[in-house]
Formats: structure tokens, sequence, C-alpha cells
């Protein structure tokens, strides 16, 4: 065994770039959440945000157009779950998981000839000045623009939630759409909104693993990870900084684990993977704030 | 007996439909457990289905379903080839192979070839791969290239062949590197692209400069590119796109010739139940291009343990060898047996740490 | 302008008419999915559709629908109860594994002793492991008003973890060469849930058919049934007729978890066979999709589970016989779900077009 091994600078470095992927995909599907909609099909969404990305990305060679071809993919793939979800009336749940299974089939078609090939590279950005502090130079502000993106992404998220007037108007559709409706707010509107925001963030997360992380196209090459954000979502109770918290304890009780595994600690690795899903029960249980929004998972029809 | 009687019409009918032909080709079916765009394990099995293709041209015809669960999945599967008339099926994951073993039973007419396992049957053969010894070369070249001396290995899950690659792979870096030491990381997965990403950083901020890795996907390679500094090599498929430099070598699984050999045996009719294990001698394991990022004197002396291996001069798993605990394993020009190394539990001496449970 | 108006009562005829609809538009959407893959969409479309039913072969793949539907019938049927009274239970697929996990520990214990009482015994632990991880996300929505959607669907991701684990540990079989897995329970005969392999006939297809036929009476004759109707569709007037609500989330989840624990029990002794990591092939989240394609009736929860076994088993068929790659099967079934939830509108609502009227 050798603790000393293991670097906490490089490790908390590591970790920003391994939440990345989750963290976009979570942001988008909180706004969703926070709009009262559920839509379980996040993984879907991001595989075929990944797929996008890497045929734009080759296809262009920029990586800056194939994320934003991943962002439009996600989109247009949540638009099919809104459609469905708000216009016809359908069951979110069941829609949502059809929309995992349309997603990664539609992905794996797309895919074809694009295995083995390599995408063209990212390059880091170091922030010029805050990049040279010593610790948290090298924990912050040497990454690829797309970590300081989605840290962005979650910084405008929570100002819009709170600040901003149309934040409000989501807030209140999601908690209470009937009400909300009363008021003269366009709840089917609003939520469509939230669900094609949902889909791009949920591309741009699959794009990070598709180009960045992997950098291949692979099928599968999410494996899960919409899952996982889901989880981030309820865990951070609908709150945008608490989700960076809540995708960094997922994300560090892997890398910690796989640094204790490398330093020579004998590990439980099952019950230590289970170990993040418990802690956000847990929370769910604790935390009187953890309460779900309102309307969240039903289906509003102005003529009710 | 109502199934036996509709299989013999089926089988008429089958001649009748077919008799206007001159010759039937053969049917081949594969069975695949992930998707043949995964870009390894299923990949490279596809790759050979297509060399089987094109090297039998109108004689042969193969037909493969893909991603499928190694459950209840399977049987029906395979049965369904072997009703749609194949003559031969591979199915290539070890979790297929109670599902192969029952559905030979019915269709004793039909061959089965079950990879990776240890069941088989009058016809059903078995068929494997000495991966083994292209990580003895990994580690021959890992051992000379490493400045830290640190070794990151990813393994997948803690069965016997993951623990043959990552003994063989230490031997050989400690035969030419006595101060070398490995760090294992259990990824318990066998494709993960984000988890075998983080797999290979935390191994590089450990101070690993070579990562060796026995899951599918590319992460490592492009985690390693992005450390600028480190040396990976191939799993699976020759990860070309990521030579010279990080990837300077890879393992290669070419079931291309055994699948040829075994479809040209149906074919003659000389078709007869095995169970082999075949390395780098008869092609099943190949070694990807050595790349000019290693050393002219390195490269020559791996490719002459390689040439070794192919000539059946040197078994990597050649005494004295010990266990982890000091006790002797091997002695002195002793080469362990088959028996053995499939059910290989143990880490060799000079190896840190235990198996999992 | 085209809007929704709600009918005071479904529609009798679009409760019939839609599904056919959505199988129709389904087979358009897939055939032009197929014929730009290059493939002759009538062909193919026989092919998954028919051909498992009435081919040369069907003999094999009629009881093969059976295998495939039966867990998924079991466990919709559980899910039914929870999702009619407004439990939301999404997390079959845990307490699936718990119940494959527990039930297969028992026929593991007594490996290999042969006695009558070891298959039922195995039922009991089966039924009691789903049911026990059913009841975490029940007593917490009771207790503490936790969400149950996300607490179930957590402990999907917990189960998952604990099947990992045992496959590699502690059911690991001791003659297996060291590869992850359990030993073979279909070959135990004591243990193995198979009555009559080649005709697909498993103790679970049996349980699957009686489920349905419980379910049915329960929910059209039984004051449960009535309970459980009511408070879906009005928890307040569900309290005033005496309903104890906590009660009836506690016995929704109950239920729906001791059918799932069957299946999974079922499938591991049976057509599955031994424990191994990724055993549970999805069937928990399927049955969702199939118990809201049923509309949670129980006569057409056994029809959605029919076509989407239909699906599974004619997909692969089109993949060998056509080369039609896998994926396409997926967009197949994906489109079919979303055309089956989107045709529903039309049982509930009614569709005009013109401006909206004054009250």
């Amino acid at each position: 065994m050798d603790l000393s091994s293991i670097n906490p600078i490089l490790l908390l470095a590591s970790l920003m770039v391994a939440a990345t992927p989750i963290l976009l995909a979570a942001i988008g599907e909180l706004v969703v959440e926070r709009a009262g909609v559920l839509n379980l099909g996040v993984e879907g969404m991001m595989i075929t945000g990944a797929v996008c990305g890497f045929i734009v990305a080759i296809s262009t060679g920029s990586p800056w157009l194939g994320f934003a071809g991943a962002a439009l993919g996600g989109a247009l793939l949540a638009l099919i779950f809104g459609v469905l979800t708000q216009v016809l009336l359908s069951n979110q749940v069941a829609t949502g998981l059809a929309l995992t299974l349309f997603g990664l089939g539609l992905a794996a078609l797309l895919g074809q000839g694009y295995v083995g090939i390599k995408a063209p590279p990212v390059a880091k950005f170091p922030i010029p000045l805050l990049s040279d502090l010593p610790v948290i130079g090298p924990v912050l502000f040497r990454h690829d623009p797309i970590v300081y993106l989605g840290i962005t992404i979650i910084a405008a998220t929570s100002a819009f939630l709170r600040y901003s007037r149309a934040g409000l108007i989501l807030r209140a559709v999601g908690e209470n759409h009937e009400a909300a409706h009363a008021l003269g707010y366009h709840v089917i509107r609003v939520r469509l909104l939230a669900i094609m925001f949902g889909g791009a963030c949920a591309g741009l997360g699959g794009a990070y693993l598709g180009l960045v992380r992997v950098p291949q196209w692979t099928e599968g090459v999410t494996a899960g990870a919409g899952w996982i954000a889901l989880a981030i979502v309820v865990f951070a109770s609908w709150r945008p900084w608490r989700l960076l918290l809540g995708a960094y304890l997922f994300g560090g009780v892997t890398v910690l684990q796989l640094n204790l595994q490398a330093a020579g600690v004998a590990l439980p690795v099952s019950y230590l993977s289970m170990a993040p899903y418990l802690a956000t029960i847990l929370v769910l249980v604790m935390m009187r704030s953890g309460r779900a929004p309102g309307s969240l998972g039903q289906s509003f029809h102005a003529s009710r | 007996m109502k199934i036996k009687t509709l299989l013999a019409g089926t089988g008429i009918a089958l001649a009748l439909a077919t008799g206007a032909f001159a010759q039937d080709p053969t049917k081949v079916g594969f069975i695949y457990v992930g998707p043949v765009g995964d870009g390894g394990w299923t990949y490279e099995h596809d790759q050979a289905r297509l060399a089987v293709e094109a090297e039998f041209s109108d004689a042969v015809e193969t037909f493969y379903v893909e991603s499928v669960p190694e459950g209840p999945d399977a049987e029906r599967v395979i049965t369904q080839m072997a009703l749609q008339g194949a003559d031969l099926i591979f199915t290539t994951s070890f979790g297929f192979m109670d599902a192969t073993v029952n559905v030979a039973e019915r269709f004793p007419d039909v061959k089965f070839e079950h990879a990776t396992g240890y069941k088989t049957a009058d016809n059903v053969s078995a068929y494997n791969a000495r991966f083994y010894e292209g990580r003895a070369i990994q580690g021959h070249i890992a051992g000379q290239m490493t400045e830290s001396n640190i070794i990151g290995y990813i393994g997948s899950y803690p069965i016997p062949e993951v623990i043959q690659g990552i003994n063989s792979a230490f031997l050989h870096a400690r035969e030419v590197n006595p101060d070398v030491e490995f760090r294992i990381i259990w990824a318990y997965t066998w494709f993960d692209p984000a988890k075998e990403a983080e797999a290979a950083s935390v191994l590089i901020e450990q101070g690993a400069d070579v990562i060796l890795q026995h899951t599918d996907s590319t992460a490592p390679q492009a985690a390693a590119q992005a450390a600028g500094n480190v040396i990976t090599f191939g799993q699976a498929s020759d990860m070309a796109e990521f030579a010279p430099f990080p990837r300077v070598s890879s393992i290669i699984d070419d079931w291309a010739p055994y699948y040829i050999e075994r479809t040209q045996a149906v074919i003659d009719g000389t078709w007869e139940s095995s169970n082999v294990w075949h390395g780098i001698p008869e092609g099943m394991v190949g070694i990807g291009e050595i790349t000019d990022a290693v050393p002219a004197e390195i490269k020559a002396s791996a490719e002459v343990m390689i040439e070794a291996i192919r000539a059946g001069e040197y078994h990597p798993f050649t005494g004295p060898i010990n266990y982890q605990d000091g006790s002797v394993w091997l002695e002195e020009g002793d080469v362990a047996d088959d028996e053995t190394l499939l059910g290989m539990n143990f880490f060799v001496e000079g190896l840190a740490g235990d198996i999992p449970q | 302008m085209i809007r929704l108006e709600k009918r005071t009562a479904p529609s009798q005829f679009w409760t019939y008419a839609a599904p056919v609809l959505a199988v129709l538009l389904t087979m358009i959407c897939g055939g032009l999915l197929f014929a730009a893959l290059g493939n002759d969409p009538l062909i193919t479309i026989r092919t998954i559709f028919w051909d498992p039913l009435f081919s040369e072969f069907s003999w094999y793949y009629r009881p093969q629908l059976l295998i495939k539907g039966a867990p998924l019938v079991l466990i919709a049927i559980g899910l039914s109860f929870g999702f009619r009274a407004g439990v939301w239970n999404i997390g079959a697929e845990g307490q699936y594994i718990l119940g494959a996990i527990c039930g297969a520990a028992v026929g593991l214990a007594f490996y290999p002793t042969e006695s009558v009482f070891i298959l039922p015994l195995m039922i009991m632990a089966g039924a009691l492991g789903g049911w026990a991880w059913a009841m975490i996300p029940g007593l917490l929505r009771v207790k503490f008003g936790t969400n149950e959607i996300l607490v179930s669907l957590m402990l999907v991701y917990v189960a998952q973890q604990l099947l990992a684990s045992m496959a590699l540990g502690a059911m690991r079989n001791p003659d297996g060469m060291g590869f992850p897995g359990s030993r073979n329970l279909a070959r135990y005969p004591s243990a193995t849930s198979w009555i009559n392999e080649g005709a697909g006939l498993h103790w679970g297809v049996v349980f699957a058919f009686v489920a349905v036929i419980f379910a049915y009476i329960t929910l059209s004759r039984h004051i449960f049934g009535y309970h459980v109707r009511l408070s879906g569709q009005s928890p307040r007037a569900a309290r005033f007729a005496g309903v104890n609500p906590g009660l009836l989330v506690l016995v929704c989840m109950g239920i729906a978890g001791a059918l799932a624990g069957l299946a999974g029990l079922f499938e591991v002794a049976g057509p599955s066979g031994l424990i191994s990591i990724d055993f549970n092939a999805g069937y928990g989240f399927t049955a969702i999709i199939v118990a809201f394609l049923g509309r949670l009736h129980p006569i057409g929860i056994l029809l959605a589970a029919g076509l989407m076994a239909l699906t599974y088993i004619g997909g692969d068929i089109a993949q060998s016989n056509l080369r039609l790659p896998a994926a396409a099967i997926q967009v197949l079934q994906g489109m079919l779900l979303f055309f089956l939830l989107a045709v529903d509108v039309l049982t509930h609502y009614r569709v005009r077009i013109g401006t909206r009227k004054l009250a």
C-alpha cells in the first residue's frame, strides 16, 4: 500500500474532467424536472448527441461545430419526447424509457461507418494568469473549454432560475401547472423549451465523451452515464450548485476508488460503487428541501 | 416425437428447395455478445467473419446476430440459426457456453464452436487464444521503456484470462528491469470508456508511464495521449489510430485463420470436435507493428521473443517462477501446464496486492 | 387550429382501434427505415411480425413467445396496481434482481440435494426478496414522504452492484474455472423452474397467467381493486371511502415487488439458468412500457407483452436472415412504443379542428 502516491491536486483536477459529461446531462435534466417534466430518456439523448457530434466533427474537422451538432441532435430527439408527452399527453415515464431505446438504436445506426476513426483533437485552454496559481491553478484552470462551459451553464441556470422572470415562470409551471395556466402562462410552450434545453445539454455531455474523453465513436460509449445524471439531479434536490457537488461526489467515489486500488488498497469495489446511490436515498429522506417539483411527472391538459 | 418429424420434414423441404443448385453454400452463423461497432472484441470477430466470406466467396454464406445478452436469448438465437440451416455456428462469448451445449444436444448434425469456454461435446468445440503470449511481449517492451519503473495495468474482471495476462506481463517486465512494479486497477467492466479513461488517468497520476489494458475501449489510449509521455499497447484490435505514439504495439485478436480452417473442415466433411488454445504460432494472437517510438534494440529483442514463441521454442511461463508468497511454483526449466493456466487464480512473486474475491 | 377536447368517457372504438393504428403506423415508418437501409420493407416487416407466428419454424418460435413474454407479464401486472393508484415504482429491475439472487441463494444452498421442497422454497425466497426490496421505497414514502420514483430507481443501481458482487464472489461456481457466474440451476433437477423446455413452459409462465386472472378479478370485482382505482382518480375521495393511503402504497409496492421477484427467480432457475454479472436483461424497464401499452389492464398487458416478445424474436430472425443490424430493431421498437403511446390520446380526447367555442 502506498497512499503517498496519490496526488490530491491531480486527483481533483481529473475529477473536474470526469464529472463534466454527467454534469452537463444533469443540468439539462434539472431544468426539465424543474419545469415539472420527468424525462428518463437522458441516456438516449446523450448517445444521440455523442454520435451527432462525432459525425459533424469528422465531416467539418471542427470539434466546436461537433459540439453544436451534438446539442442540436440531442434537442431534436428530446423534441420527440416533448411532442409525445406535452401535445399528445402520453405517460412521461414510459415515453422516456422508449426514448432511451430509440436513441440507443438511432445512434448505432447513424454511427455505422464511423467506428475506428479518431476525432479532431480538442485543445486544453489554460486560463491566463489564473492557471499559474498554486494548487487552484492546476485543479480549476487548466482544462479544455467544455469543462468551463459546464460550470458556466450551471451558474447561468442557477441565476436564470433564481433571478429571471422566465425562470420564475418555469418554476411556477413545475410547481403547479394549473395555477400557472390560470395566471396565463403557456405551460406547454415552457415545458417544450425546457425539454429541448435538456436534450441539448445531454447531447453536449454525450459529445464530451465521444470527442474528448474517449475520443472515438463506439456503440454504447455512454455506458449508463445518463442514468447517473438522473441520480445526481435527485441528489442535488433540484438545485444547480448542489448538482456540482453531486457530480463530484459520484465521480469522486469512482476516482477515489480507482486511486486506492492503484495504490494497492484491497477494496470491496461493488459495495463502494453502491455508496453514492445509497447516499442519494439518504439525502432524499433527510433533506426537507429535497422535495420534488409539485407537478413532476404529471401530464397537463388545459381543459382539466 | 413431433419435433423430430417436423425437423425431418423441413429437412426434406430444404433439400427439395435447394436441389436445383449444383452446390449449396455452407452456412456459417455467428453469435456476438456486443455490437459489431464496439471496435474491440465483437468487432474483431466480425472482421474474421468477413475474412471467411472473402476466402470462400460463393461457397459460404455467413450470417450473424449481434448484441445477444448472455441469458435466455442466447439459446433462442443459436437455435434459430440451427433451424435456418446453419452448418457451423460460432458462439463468441464465455457466457454462451451452456446455451451452446444445450442447443448442440438438439442438433447433432450442426457443428458448434464456442469461444473461451471449457465445455465440449461431439459436435461442440472450444477455442481460445493464448493472450498471455502477447502480454509477454508487452511486458518485455514496457519493462525497458519505463522510466518511472511504474507500469499501470487496467484489468477487467479478476478471472483467469486476465490474471494470466498480468502475471505474464509482469514476469517479462521484471526480467528486463528488476526495479519495475505494477499498479493494478480492476475496472469491473469489459467496456466502459469513461471509467477506463479515469482508470488510465489515475494510474498516470500515480506515476505510471506505461499503461497496459485488458479492457476494450480506446479511452486509455486517449488519456495517455493527453498526458503526453506515456506509452500504451492496443488491446483486442490494433488501435493503430493511436500509433506511433502513445500506442507502440498491440495484441490483436485474429480469429480469421481459425474460422477459415474450421469452415474448410466443415466443407470437406473433416470437422471433428476439439478444444484448442491457440496463440502466436497459429496466428490467433497477433502482435501489432512495433512503432519507431521503441528504440531499435528493444524492438529487435522483442521480435526475437516473438519468433521464439512462434517457433514453439519459448513458453512465457517457464520456471523458475515462484508464487506471490515466495514458495516455488515452477522449477528451473519447467513449463506451466495448461490446466493450471486455465484456472489461474494467483499472482506470481513480486506482484503486490491481492486478487479480489 | 387543432385542439384536443377531453372525452367524458374513454372511446370504446378507439380503445381497440388505436393499438391497431399504432402497429400499422410502425409498419409504414419501419418499412421506410428498412428501405433506406437497403432491405425489402415488405419482407422485413413480414419477418418480424409474421414469421415468428406463422412460418416454417413457428413451432419453435411460438413457445419462445411464452418464455420472453412471461417475465414481462408478471412484472407489468404487479406494476399496474401501483400505477393505477398513483404509486410510481420504476425500480422493478432491482426487485427482479433481488428476487433472482434470493431465490438462487436458496437453490444453491441446497445443491446437490434433491427434494421436492427446494423449488417451492426458492419461489418463496424470490418473492420475499423482491418484496423486501420494494418495501424500502414504499416505507420511505409512507414514513418520510420520500419520492418513490427516485428511490426505487436508485435501488436498481444498488441491486446491479449487488448482483455483480454475487456473481464474482459469494455465488461463483466453484467448478467454473474461476469465471464469474453461479452454478446452472436449470441443470439442477430440484431447482429448475422448467416444466417442459420444448414447449416453452416453466413455472413463470404458469404464474404469469395466474397473475393475469388474479389481477383481472381483483380489479373488477374486489373492494381492493376499487380502492386502487379510486385512489388513482381522486385521492381525497378515496380517503372518504375509508382507504388508508399508507397501507395502499405498501400493498401496491409489495405486490409489484413480489411479482418482479418471482419473475427474476423463474428466469434464473429456468431460461437463464445462472446468476451472472449482467443476468438482468432490462425486463424490469421494458415491463413499465408494457404496463402502459396494455393500458394498465390485465388483458391489455398480456397482449402488449406478446407484442413486445414478438418484436424481440422477430427482430433476431430479421438480423440473421436479412442482415438487419440490431440497432434497426431497436429503432423499430422505439417507434412502435412512440406510436402506441401517441395514439392513446384518441381514446381519451377528441381532436377538434377549428376555433374554440365560447363556453
